[in-house]
């Protein structure tokens, strides 16, 4: 099985540890990693914006980049939801694009599909010895329907003790352009979550999108005593793997 | 023809939301009530085991009304007339005033009742009675509360959401002369107990009832209101003349399909499994309800919206208010934000349309929101609520591609990098460099407290987050250039970038 890694523009400016911990994971587990140099960004932002002459070359990249590979994993719920949600739509009237991105896009998974469902394991060997709540963002919620996979996998991480979020499955605020064009609203969200983060009793706050946990992790940062922001592949590849 | 009336927001969401924001009362108001009504919901829905099917169906319905409306209303207004009942067709908001306002007329009374009712609401129908010198008593208790306050309604299906019940009873005594102050408490019987007295007289003296429709039967012609105080049955049965002013999406095929309706509505909206008044009527019937039975029929946007292949699902909308209930914007802002009679999340896809692409502060409705899909979960007719908006998203900077925006020279200049390889590589090197001071201002936590515009809007809540030392694609290309050494027999050279321990 060729599985190429989509690591998605943010982390791979901004948080690469998270790339890094998903090719751990999967060497561990036995199977052969490959990063295609010519990927980018999946278009998402511009999509989502309203750009979608902007966002239809990147959908042609993206495509042209990962059709070779058996599978296509992403450490982002919002990133695979864009290829799997989104591209159909952008790709409609282009019979070629369409038949390609139909064929590449129920292969492209988010990490724990790709661990759950593919590779048959929850346990994935790792140790981290920590509180941590977990904060199912949207597009994996709803869009992917990730459903209880992320947290059976950091069940199953020794020492690490899984504890309730309040109202986990309300939205953090982020939502891309959202946070820029209605900055009051969107702070206004924030203080919702961070209040239930930090009340919550974490040491980490784990998510499956650094996107989402950029925005958390940085109203978190203003308030003592708050749980740390993590992604949830980082926690999965310990015990070394920091961020 | 496009949409008037109150459907339109007079200020962009932006402006109206952080106005909105700045009531604490207001929003600890929201959360209490949309917690309790989406609890409620969710635990009544669950209970039903073909939800998804009901769904489903209820979908279909709307969808193969939508492909033959005209056809439908027509066998609408055949059937209704056959039965005694007067139609009337009104194009826009001003057409439906005139034609209500006519009809109240000609009975020579100054004073109507009404069933709680969007339509009206949209079409601005008290104002418009106000100007002809008519009196309209609203029956609903929170949609009296309102009329009392001078307000309007912040949500569809509970107009007061935005009130406690503390504030309820200063509107009440205020509103209502007759009631002894020193004697009425805030708790909710005694507030609605005041409210019964008050409107029972007018119930008994009212020769003319107006109210909406939740659905429209075409082969039957009979319209259905479906409410929980029963002013609306003493509204619908007891005055001589009743006018009924029904969007033209609230068709139903058959008297059959109300099934499917009558199980998704009342869960979905109130939480109930059957709400307490069903009333369904059909023409004239001597001795029995009103003599004069009118049914205005409105477009007022409605087939523009029809016209939008993606953003026509709209109208499957039974007004049952779960999106709202459920979205986090909402939560935070009320109604008021969205400026026009349907708020929250169908009403950033309803009113847009409705009006059309012209008008400015509309345009923004589409923006108020994540996208985080939680109205689509519940919609009972599956409108896929994020999926209109990023549509009509797109629709908006289509046709305004010849008009200047920094937000489009930033996100085609973004496109234009990231769809080249080696560009998009240097472009993060150039980022990861160029952000290297600025992590002399980092915190513990390795993030910016304060960046300049136009990054200054993010840093004004939270954090932001910088470039890392190293990008992933570099990580990969040393990783690389490693292994390949290793495998030709040579050492491994130390890489500085790396922490101790970290895997290869």
């Amino acid at each position: 099985m060729r599985i190429a890694l989509f690591v998605t523009c943010v982390n791979d400016l901004i948080y690469p540890g998270t790339g890094r911990a998903v090719v751990r994971i999967l060497e561990r587990l036995g199977h052969q990693v490959d990063f295609p140099q010519a990927q980018t960004c999946c278009g998402q932002l511009h999509a989502n914006t309203g750009y979608r002459q902007e966002a239809l070359p990147l959908v042609r990249a993206f495509v042209a980049t990962f059709e070779p590979y058996d599978v296509v994993v992403a450490p982002s719920g919002s990133c695979v939801a864009m290829v799997r949600d989104g591209y159909p739509r952008l790709a409609a009237g282009d019979a070629t694009l369409s038949a390609a991105v139909a064929a590449l896009a129920p292969r492209t998974l988010e990490l724990s599909e790709l661990l759950v469902d593919v590779l048959g394991t929850t346990d994935v060997g790792a140790t981290f010895e920590h509180r941590v709540a977990y904060h199912p963002t949207c597009h994996g919620l709803r869009a992917l329907r990730l459903g209880d996979r992320p947290r059976r996998l950091l069940a199953a991480v020794r020492g690490l003790d899984l504890v309730e979020l309040a109202e986990a499955e309300q939205c953090c605020g982020f939502g891309g352009t959202f946070a820029l064009k209605n900055p009051e609203v969107s702070a206004a969200m924030l203080a919702d979550k961070c209040a239930a983060a930090t009340s919550c009793g974490a040491d980490y706050l784990a998510a499956a999108d650094n996107s989402c946990l950029a925005h958390i992790g940085g109203g978190l940062a203003r308030r003592p005593g708050a749980p740390r922001p993590i992604h949830y592949a980082e926690i999965l590849a310990g015990p070394e793997e920091d961020r | 023809m496009t949409g008037t009336g109150r459907i339109s927001a007079t200020v962009p969401f932006p402006t109206a939301a952080r106005r909105q924001l700045a009531d604490p009362q207001l929003r600890a108001n929201l959360r209490r009530a949309t917690r309790t009504i989406r609890n409620r919901r969710s635990q009544v829905v669950d209970e039903v085991t073909d939800w998804e099917a009901l769904r489903a169906a209820g979908a279909a319905i709307k969808d193969d009304v939508l492909s033959r409306l005209p056809e439908l209303l027509e066998e609408f207004e055949t059937r209704a007339t056959a039965a005694g009942a007067r139609v009337h067709w009104a194009r826009d908001a001003a057409e439906a005033c005139a034609v209500v306002t006519g009809l109240v007329r000609e009975t020579g009374t100054d004073e109507v009742v009404k069933v709680k009712s969007m339509a009206t609401q949209e079409i601005g129908l008290n104002e418009a009675l106000a100007e002809a010198g008519i009196t309209a008593v609203e029956t609903d208790l929170a949609e009296l509360i309102v009329q009392l306050a001078g307000d309007t309604p912040s949500h569809i299906l509970v107009p007061a959401i935005h009130y406690n019940r503390r504030q309820i009873r200063d509107i009440l005594t205020a509103g209502m002369p007759e009631i002894d102050a020193s004697q009425l408490t805030d708790e909710p019987a005694a507030l609605a107990e005041a409210a019964r007295r008050h409107l029972r007289e007018r119930f008994l003296s009212a020769k003319v009832a107006i109210s909406g429709a939740n659905f429209a039967v075409a082969d039957t012609g009979s319209l259905v209101v479906v409410e929980s105080e029963g002013n609306g049955r003493m509204c619908l049965t007891l005055p001589d003349t009743l006018i009924s002013v029904v969007g033209v999406e609230k068709i139903v095929p058959t008297f059959a399909d109300l099934e499917v309706f009558l199980q998704l509505l009342p869960r979905s909206a109130t939480g109930e499994r059957m709400n307490p008044y069903t009333s369904i009527w059909t023409g004239v019937h001597p001795g029995d309800g009103p003599r004069d039975v009118h049914i205005v029929l409105l477009d007022n946007g409605r087939s523009d919206t029809l016209a939008d292949e993606v953003g026509r699902q709209a109208l499957r909308c039974i007004r049952c208010s779960a999106c709202l209930n459920v979205c986090p914007v909402y939560e935070q802002v009320g109604g008021h934000a969205y400026g026009s009679t349907y708020p929250g999340p169908i009403g950033a896809i309803l009113s847009p349309q409705m009006t059309g692409p012209d008008n400015a502060a509309n345009r923004t409705l589409p923006y108020a929101s994540t996208l985080c899909g939680a109205c689509y979960d519940v919609c009972p007719v599956q409108i896929d609520i994020p999926q209109v908006l990023v549509h009509l998203r797109q629709v908006g900077v289509d046709a305004r591609r010849d008009r200047p925006s920094l937000e489009r020279v930033a996100l085609r200049a973004a496109s234009g990098l990231m769809r080249d390889r080696r560009r998009y590589a240097m472009a993060l090197r150039a980022a990861r460099r160029g952000a290297a001071p600025l992590r002399l201002l980092a915190g513990s936590r390795g993030t910016a407290r304060r960046l300049p515009w136009p990054l200054s809007a993010w840093t004004a809540s939270r954090d932001a987050p910088l470039p890392a030392r190293q990008t992933f694609r570099e990580w990969w290309a040393v990783r690389a250039s490693d292994e390949s050494a290793q495998a030709a027999g040579d050492p491994v050279a130390g890489d500085a970038t790396h922490e101790p321990g970290e895997p290869r």
